[in-house]
Order: structure tokens, then C-alpha cells, then sequence
């Protein structure tokens, strides 16, 4: 078992989720009440790093990455180091292709809140940060938290595109899956099994996590 | 404790007049309509579906914006375009209920009317929530969530939690239409009740005029975002302003005729219809030659007993056949072909019995008075012959 492997992926999970949770929530909910203009346009693109190949993924954050870009050079002359193949790089990856697994829960959860639930909190008084917090999160709930366990979840088994941005440096980017991947390559199959035996675990409690609060969504819907 | 909410709408009614709503729209939903309601009043707001009842409500409350308008409530203004004033609903002091309640699911019937209570010391809050909930007969209720409560145990949180804010105006959107029929007749019964202890303006909106005549002191019927007409419901159905408004109120017996001459003296207005000429109540508005829309509400049509013409009988006579009879309850609807030009028929009412003993049956022929003050004259709709 490597555990610096495993601490590290626990902590790139963490993280995401600490960037990723608040954009999640704003655009989640942005995109579940009132159409915009190009709404489809960001839909498409929140979906994206599920049809995209990791590899092409990797690809283009490689580039963006690069010191040719401005991102690449900015990073650069502020930090001392470039982006990738570095923990900073790796999270910003992560915040990316999980993009769909945090909006969509999120979206589906507030999309379900009846609007007149809003209205009936703005006509008994609540002012709109009121009524987020009294009526809307409350009834949101098992939606974002869905979001926050198939994000975490889905941080530790990501592969190919930890691998195309991060390579596999100990300590700095090699996560878990990063580190079975390797431990098969050295024949180690013993290492190799202790660690997709915890992945395989962890993954198994997030659907059950997943399903027993979408099944609360639809109740509390049908509440409504 | 005192009723706030009674004690409270009286203090701003007394200071200002009431709720005063003017509205204008082209789109989405096209409204050119202006309304006042008194502290204590209750207007209903009626019309077919798609008339803008609900839009109007919802501008009142703040829940939708007009393209230009004013609404002042109790001597606040909440909106007026023309000086660019729109306050959120949370700064207008509405109560709602909303159609299907719109409950908050998470919440017990008692925090959802205390949610209602942010204006409140946090202290007071559940007591006076208890008392809004016994209010609406609801005492021992108030940890349900609205799952585990009736659509008229529901309805009456709903009631409760619009009432929990001190609203200087109470806005009712169809609160009876989604209950059966028995409950909704007992809510009815409730809300009547409930709005005598009430010195705020009361908003209904509502499709079924039945309701609106026994709840509300004046209706305003809308079509197509406009006011066609505000009046007492009796009033109005007695005397609609023009042959549309009878014919969105549905009501029957509405011919076609000619104002034939005027006779001050008497207070009567002749009216040729077809072969006959009628006597109607005195209407001076309308020219001799001009075309009319007349009515005749079926209390208006007295039936000839077989064989004993009585003196008031002489009043419009007018033969007919028996088209239909239906029986309902004890009374029966009979329906009579009196050969209107126009195609229309009689409609009226009658004791079952008193059917019975006429003989009144499809096809046989019988004679009804139409009552000279009955008959009201409207301006004509739709091309005139």
C-alpha cells in the first residue's frame, strides 16, 4: 500500500472539492431557474469532459499549461515553477473534469425546487439570501451532496488525464490510481490488488452514498 | 395578545385608502387594467383562464413587474413606474396564498407560518404561530410536515402562514381549486368567516363566479388583461355592462332586439323582438330604431298555471314548447323554444313540483311571463343586422 500516494489523492480530492464546490453551486443553480442567453453554449461545455478522451484533455491543459501560454507564463512568473507536472496543475485539471459531476446534481437538485416555493418565501417576508438559506439549500441538499461525493470520488480513480498533466512523481502527482497503474507495471500485483481493493471500496460506498440521496431528492419532491 | 393583523391593516387602512392597483402590459401577458380595493373589502378578480387574473395578483405582490403601473397599498407605495419605485416582494407587506400552497416541505405546518415572521422578535414567533394555526383550526397540527396533512389542512396552513407577516393586503390566488367539493365549501365557509375579523383589502382570483358571489363584495371580470366591468356579483350578473360580459359570465337568455319607443310616463321602454313587442324597464340611454342586446335572467320568468291566467301574467306574455326539463335536486331546469329570431332559447327554474303539477314535459306547449324591471337592455355585440 502506498500511502503517500493515498494522501495525496485524499488531499487533490479535498481540494477540488473546495474550489469546485462553490462554482458548482453558483452555476448549478444559475443554470437551473431562468433561461440565459447561451445557456446551451455552457451546458455543453460543464459536459464536455465526459465525451472528451482524458488524453485530449490532457492534451490541450498540457498546452495551456505550457510556458507559450499566457496562463503558463503567468504561473510562472508569480510562483518560480511552471504548472505542469505539479500538485497546482493537477488540481487545476481536477477542477476541470469534474466540472459535469458537481454541476449536474446541482443543477437537477435546484431545478426541482417548485419556483413558487421561492415566491411563497419572498411573500412571507425572506429576503433572497434568506430564502437561499432557509428554502432553497435545505430542499437542495442531497443534491449537492451527491455532487460532493461523486466529485471526491471520482478525483481518486481519474487516470488518464492525472497522468497526461502530472506524470507520476511521488509526493507531488502521483495519486493512487497513478501508483496501481505503476505497481502492475513492476509486477507487484500484490500492491497493485491492496490498492484497487480500497479504490473498489471507496467507490462502492459513494453509489450507495449517491443513491440513498437521490432517492431523497425525489422524495422531497414529491413532498412538495 | 392583541389580533396584530386585524389591529395592525386597520392602523395603515386608516392612514391610507386601501390597496389602488393601475397595470399596463403588452407582453407576455398583455394588461391594461385599474382596480381599488377598501380596507375590509373583498374584490374578486374573475374571468376564463388566460385572462391575466393571476398576473395582475402576482404584480400586486411583486412576483411580476408591468411595464407601467402603480400599486399603493395602506399609503405605501410599492410600485409606480413612472418614478422608478419597485420593491421586492420581502419589502412589500403581502400575505399570499398561492394556488397550491406552495408550503415549505422541509418545515412543520408551525415553521412554516413562523417563517413567515422575520419582522418578529425571534421569542414570539412560535406562540404567535400557534395562535394563527388554532386561528384556522389547526390546533394540534403543528409539527405535521404538509406530506402528513389533508389538501384543507394544507390550505389553512397556507391561510396562516399568509396572515403570520401582518399583511396590509391579503392576496388569494384560486385557494379553493385545488380541494374537493364538501372541503372546499367548508374552507368557504372559513375564509367568510375569518374575513369579517379582517380590516385589510382582500384580493380573490378565482374562475368559479359562484364563489365570487359568495365571497366578495365587488368582482371585477377580466378578459384578455381588461376590466370589462366592476360591480357588486348580483349586480352584475342582473345587470351585465355589455353582451360580452353575459356571455364570459355565461349567462342565458340573451336575444337580440330592436328599442322600439320610449314611454317616460309609464317607465317603459317598448322592445320589438322578432313578431312580438316587449315591455322592459324605462332605459332612456338607448335610441329608438337601435339595435339591442336584451337579457332576461331566469327569475325574471313566471309561469302561466294551465287555465288561470292571474293579473301578473299579463306582464310579456310569451307561448313557447318545452325543449328540455331537467331535473336537479328538487328543482327543475326546463329549457323552451319561444321562437327568437336569433335561434336562442328560454332558460329557467322552477320547483320540481310545480313542473310536475303544469305538466311541463318535452314537446308540450306552455306560456311564461318575462317580467317587465327583469329585462336589461345591453349595447349590441358583434355585427348588427
Amino acid at each position: 500500500m502506498d500511502w503517500t500516494a493515498f494522501r495525496l489523492s485524499v488531499a487533490l480530492g479535498a481540494w477540488t472539492l473546495l474550489l469546485l464546490l462553490p462554482l458548482a453551486l453558483w452555476l448549478g443553480r444559475r443554470l437551473a431557474y431562468r433561461p440565459f442567453p447561451g445557456r446551451g453554449f455552457v451546458e455543453a461545455v460543464v459536459a464536455l469532459p465526459l465525451v472528451l478522451p482524458p488524453t485530449v484533455l490532457g492534451f490541450y491543459l498540457l498546452v495551456a499549461f505550457g510556458g507559450l501560454s499566457p496562463l503558463g507564463r503567468a504561473w510562472q512568473a508569480v510562483f518560480g515553477h511552471g504548472l505542469a507536472f505539479s500538485f497546482e496543475g493537477l488540481l487545476f485539471a481536477s477542477v476541470l473534469v469534474n466540472l459535469p459531476f458537481a454541476v449536474q446534481p446541482v443543477r437537477n437538485a435546484f431545478a426541482a425546487i417548485p419556483p413558487q416555493l421561492r415566491d411563497a418565501g419572498a411573500v412571507s417576508g425572506m429576503t433572497p439570501a434568506r430564502v437561499l438559506l432557509r428554502v432553497e439549500l435545505p430542499l437542495a441538499w442531497p443534491g449537492i451532496a451527491t455532487a460532493a461525493v461523486l466529485t471526491f470520488a471520482h478525483t481518486l480513480g481519474e487516470f488518464g488525464v492525472v497522468l497526461m498533466v502530472g506524470g507520476a512523481i511521488p509526493g507531488e502527482t502521483q495519486t493512487i490510481a497513478i501508483a496501481i497503474y505503476d505497481r502492475v507495471q513492476a509486477f507487484d500485483e500484490r500492491g497493485a490488488a491492496v490498492m484497487s481493493a480500497v479504490l473498489l471500496a471507496v467507490s462502492v460506498v459513494a453509489l450507495g452514498l449517491t443513491n440513498t440521496l437521490s432517492g431523497r431528492v425525489g422524495r422531497r419532491t414529491r413532498d412538495a | 395578545m392583541p389580533e396584530a393583523p386585524a389591529a395592525e391593516g386597520a392602523a395603515a387602512a386608516a392612514q391610507g385608502r386601501g390597496l389602488e392597483v393601475r397595470l399596463e402590459a403588452a407582453a407576455p401577458i398583455p394588461l391594461d387594467i385599474a382596480f381599488g380595493c377598501a380596507p375590509g373589502e373583498t374584490l374578486a378578480l374573475v374571468g376564463p383562464s388566460g385572462a391575466g387574473k393571476s398576473t395582475a395578483l402576482r404584480c400586486v405582490a411583486g412576483l411580476h413587474r408591468p411595464s407601467r403601473g402603480s400599486v399603493r397599498c395602506g399609503g405605501a407605495t410599492w410600485l409606480d413606474t413612472a418614478a422608478r419605485l419597485d420593491l421586492p416582494p420581502h419589502r412589500r407587506a403581502v400575505g399570499m396564498v398561492f394556488q397550491d400552497y406552495a408550503l415549505f416541505p422541509h418545515m412543520t405546518a408551525l415553521g412554516n407560518v413562523a417563517a413567515a415572521m422575520g419582522h418578529r422578535a425571534p421569542a414570539e414567533r412560535a406562540a404567535r404561530a400557534r395562535e394563527l394555526l388554532a386561528r384556522v383550526h389547526l390546533a394540534g397540527l403543528e409539527e405535521r410536515r404538509p406530506a402528513e396533512l389533508s389538501g384543507g389542512q394544507q390550505q389553512r396552513v397556507a391561510v396562516a402562514r399568509a396572515l403570520a407577516r401582518d399583511p396590509a393586503v391579503l392576496l388569494l390566488d384560486e385557494p379553493f381549486s385545488a380541494v374537493d367539493r364538501a372541503t372546499r365549501r367548508r374552507l368557504q365557509g372559513e375564509l367568510a368567516a375569518l374575513r369579517r375579523s379582517l380590516s385589510i383589502p382582500i384580493l380573490l382570483v378565482t374562475h368559479d363566479l359562484d364563489e365570487a358571489v359568495a365571497l366578495a363584495d365587488r368582482m371585477c371580470l377580466m378578459h384578455r388583461g381588461r376590466g370589462l366591468q366592476t360591480a357588486p356579483p348580483a349586480e352584475m350578473l342582473a345587470r351585465p355592462a355589455s353582451a360580452e360580459v353575459a356571455r364570459l359570465l355565461d349567462l342565458r337568455n340573451l336575444f337580440r332586439g330592436v328599442v322600439e319607443r320610449h314611454d317616460p310616463d309609464s317607465g317603459i321602454t317598448f322592445l320589438r323582438w322578432g313578431g312580438r313587442v316587449l315591455e322592459a324597464a324605462h332605459a332612456p340611454g338607448f335610441a329608438p330604431g337601435g339595435t339591442v342586446d336584451w337579457l332576461v335572467p331566469g327569475s325574471a320568468v313566471l309561469l302561466h298555471r294551465r287555465g288561470r291566467p292571474s293579473f301578473g301574467e299579463r306582464e310579456n306574455p310569451v307561448a313557447g314548447r318545452v325543449l328540455d326539463l331537467l331535473a336537479l335536486g328538487e328543482e327543475a331546469q326546463v329549457t323552451l323554444d319561444i321562437g327568437d329570431p336569433g335561434g336562442g332559447t328560454l332558460a329557467f327554474s322552477l320547483p320540481l313540483h310545480a313542473a310536475r303539477r303544469n305538466g311541463l314535459a318535452p314537446g308540450e306547449d306552455c306560456t311564461v311571463s318575462l317580467l317587465r324591471e327583469g329585462i336589461h337592455l345591453m349595447p349590441p355585440r358583434g355585427p348588427v343586422p
